[in-house]
């Protein structure tokens, strides 16, 4: 049973719920403590000493349904009705079997009918196969094959052989096409526990795959039906960087006394200081505001930069977020009441996708929102930078620096296409703290945890 | 009753899923399998559960149960931002130190009288060394408490996650060894480990090491079975048909689009303003009036107000 254990253990950590050493000898001490014959029973205690948080719960309930889903060996039943009534001792093999097959375990087993053997020599085998290393698809055929090999099915096969050659002289030939069923039902037997594996092990790891993959795929060329699971990443990663970064932090400038707490607190002491109190600086929760460009030009791109954008204001309190195309709209109550499935369409549908003026949305962020940029907020924008020949207002621009902790431009096209056509990409860049490319969503995060780690730094 | 006896019986209390999910709602507490499980596992091994759920689902409740169940002394610790080791673990009593060297420093001069120079006074001084930092003078904070009770005891730390991290790395001695050293005296080992409930509402992920340590335990909105029979503990006297009526419109509510869903203490709460009306059968103008009970933001009263009529019909049929 250790083993099934530590096979289940794999399966978890397949399903990204972690599983280290340590609990996984809690875990073996908690079954200890509780035994195997309760199924729930087994399942809640797993669950309460191995599944870290709600979310993993419930990946763990699935998990473990699916791992000890024990599907029996179908096989028909009509074949063999005695073995039903249990113990006789082994049944008689078919007649005609040659004499060096007659110990064979697989042969027997399928005489007996007995599902539950079949089903645990099969588990073994594959164990012994390494079919739960199984990664892709494509490896099914290869395992099954070895799987039945360790099972013994060269016998079996031997045994139809031999009882084919035979068929001409004593008539074996129903006992062969009996045995020829049996291994038609093995075969299909092992695919099917190859499916199961397959599902426990390795799909989650090809999900980790794929999620790595959209990380480092250009925002414009991340197709629609991954919208979902792009969802599920950007997600991902704003939680870290919340985990990392929500919290006010202080920090001791050592060596400098509070005088003045200092004495408050000694009051009861006469004075006389026991209790020292040091120092501190507040560390400001970042003040962020995002300007988002979703118009015609960066249209690919601008679902995801707005994704983006929710997730972060998960992360973020007190963020700002404002898209345009050709004028300025604040969005921060749409993103911060409505659901994300809600919010983006709408956002799109209001400002969206039209042409691009980026001098007249800047007159407008300075008219309407000027007073949200002070000295601490740190300014985003997310942006191509082509304003279809406007004029630019690259005097705005100089306001926004002037004003802001920081700028920060993030732009969707490579270096070289800056400047080009109606991109006004260079006008701005002197006005920009920090500007640089950010194609995928891993651009994203870096430089989304370097601005929030430059306010604890400061 | 001496400690063994307090010990064995406890042990028993404790024996099995079921003897756990009895005892407990003997007191007023509906646990669920996985609650009882939870509480089976922890007392095995030794460890603490991290309970979390959403504000009202009983977490709290849960430790303060357990302890009235077992009979066990209930330690809580409410954490804060800004909680520190003197506040949790023990505190020497300054105030009452300086007193006492004020009151003995007459005596003092007596136990120096008639010695030759600094060294002998310091000799004769290192007898009384250790006077001022012993048990007397020791202000034991909630965890040294929890540890020093030979019988065991029932620790809550409450909202652990509104600590900051400093604090949680330093419960993890105390939480994984049952112990705490205490420079001047000496280590302090808990003789029955305490039975420990961390609770959480998620303001912020607890750190890896400190889930590692403990069990989890999740507690979500009850079903409609479950909730009726918690209403039915905790509410005595309510109608059958009156407790139906009013889970089922509580468990409709849920499954609205809101701020802040109601949980299980609102719909007890209700219950209990709706017995103390009168009334025995939920009606539209009873529920718009009440309905600031199980509601707690404006925007959500709002939302729900116009569908009441509909609402309570679906939940009387």
């Amino acid at each position: 049973m250790q083993e099934t254990l530590e096979d289940f253990f794999r399966a978890l950590r397949a399903a990204d719920i972690p599983v280290s050493p340590a609990e996984a000898i809690d875990a073996h001490r908690a079954v200890d403590s509780v035994g195997y014959s309760d199924r729930i029973l087994l399942k809640d205690t797993l669950c309460v000493a191995l599944a870290k948080s709600a979310d993993e719960s419930r990946r763990f309930d699935d998990c473990f349904d699916l791992f000890f889903r024990r599907e029996e060996f179908r096989g028909e039943d009509s074949g063999n009705p005695e073995s039903d009534e249990g113990d006789q001792g082994p049944a008689p093999l078919p007649e005609g079997i040659p004499e060096e097959l007659q110990n064979s375990e697989l042969l027997q087993m399928l005489a007996d009918d007995n599902r539950e053997a079949l089903a645990q020599r099969m588990e073994q085998a594959a164990r012994e196969a390494g079919a739960m290393n199984i990664r892709y698809v494509t490896q099914r055929g290869l395992l099954v094959r070895r799987i039945l090999d360790r099972m013994g099915l060269r016998e079996l096969e031997a045994a139809i052989r031999a009882l084919n050659q035979n068929e001409e002289g004593s008539g074996g030939g129903e006992a062969a096409q009996e045995l020829a069923e049996m291994r038609q039902n093995l075969f299909e037997e092992a695919r099917q526990f190859l499916d199961r594996l397959y599902e426990l092990y390795a799909r989650p790891y090809g999900e980790q795959l794929r999620e790595e993959f959209l990380a480092e795929t250009a925002l414009s060329a991340v197709e629609q039906r991954d919208f979902e699971r792009m969802q599920k990443l950007v997600r991902k990663m704003a939680k870290k960087l919340a985990t990392r970064y929500n919290r006010r932090r202080k920090r001791t400038r050592r060596g400098v006394l509070d005088v003045r707490r200092t004495l408050r607190r000694n009051m009861a002491h006469d004075g006389i200081p026991f209790d020292t109190v040091w120092k501190q600086t507040k560390i400001e929760r970042p003040r962020i505001v995002v300007i988002c460009d979703v118009s015609r030009s960066v249209a690919a791109a601008a679902r995801f930069l707005l994704l983006f954008l929710y997730s972060l204001n998960e992360v973020i309190a007190t963020l700002r977020a404002f898209a345009f195309s050709d004028h300025m709209s604040e969005i921060s109550d749409i993103i911060e009441e409505k659901d994300v499935e809600v919010a983006i369409p709408e956002i799109l549908d209001k400002i969206g996708f039209r042409p691009t003026d980026y001098g007249q949305s800047f007159a407008d962020f300075e008219e309407e929102y000027g007073d949200a940029i002070d000295r601490k907020t740190t300014v985003i924008i997310l942006g191509d930078g082509r304003s279809n020949h406007n004029d630019p207002r690259v005097d705005l621009m100089r306001w926004m620096h002037d004003r802001a902790k920081s700028v920060i431009w993030l732009n969707p096209e490579p270096e070289t296409f800056w400047g080009t056509g109606d991109s006004e990409m260079l006008r701005y860049l002197p006005f920009c703290h920090v500007a640089k490319l950010c194609r995928t969503v891993q651009d994203l995060e870096r430089i989304i945890d370097d601005v929030l780690k430059s306010y604890i730094r400061a | 009753m001496n400690d063994t006896a307090v010990l064995a019986e406890i042990g028993e209390k404790l024996s099995s899923v079921e003897a756990i999910t009895e005892g407990l709602s003997t007191v007023g507490y509906i646990a669920s399998r996985r609650i009882a499980t939870a509480i089976f596992v922890a007392q095995n091994l030794n460890k603490p559960i991290l309970v979390e759920g959403s504000a009202g689902v009983g977490k709290t409740e849960l430790a303060l149960s357990t302890a009235n169940w077992l009979g066990l002394p209930l330690i809580r610790m409410q954490c804060y931002e800004g909680l520190d080791e003197a506040k949790a673990l023990y505190e020497w009593k300054y105030g009452k130190q300086l007193l006492y060297t004020q009151i003995l420093k007459d005596k003092v001069g007596d136990v120096l009288e008639g010695t030759q120079g600094m060294d002998e006074a310091m000799e004769r001084l290192r007898g009384f060394g250790d006077l001022f930092f012993s048990e007397e003078f020791l202000e034991p904070r909630p965890l040294l408490k929890a540890l020093r009770e030979d019988a065991g005891a029932v620790l809550l730390i409450d909202e652990i996650d509104k600590s900051d991290e400093e604090f949680e790395a330093f419960l993890l001695e105390v939480l994984s060894a049952f112990q705490v050293s205490i420079p001047e005296i000496g280590t302090v080992v808990a003789k029955t480990p305490p039975l420990v409930f961390l609770t959480s509402n998620n303001m912020r992920e607890m750190g890896d090491a400190l889930k590692r340590r403990c069990l989890h335990l999740y507690i979500p909105l009850p079903d409609e079975k479950l909730e009726r029979r918690i209403v039915a503990s905790r509410v005595p006297g309510i109608e059958d048909s009156l407790n139906k009526q009013l889970v089922r419109f509580v468990q409709s509510l849920r499954d609205e689009d809101l701020k802040k869903l109601p949980s299980i203490s609102e719909t007890i709460d209700w219950a209990r303003v709706i017995m103390l009306m009168h009334a025995d059968s939920l009606d539209s103008e009873l529920v718009r009036d009440t309905l600031n009970v199980l509601l707690k933001f404006e925007q959500d009263i709002a939302s729900v107000e116009r569908r009441i009529p509909t609402m309570v019909r679906k939940a009387a049929e």
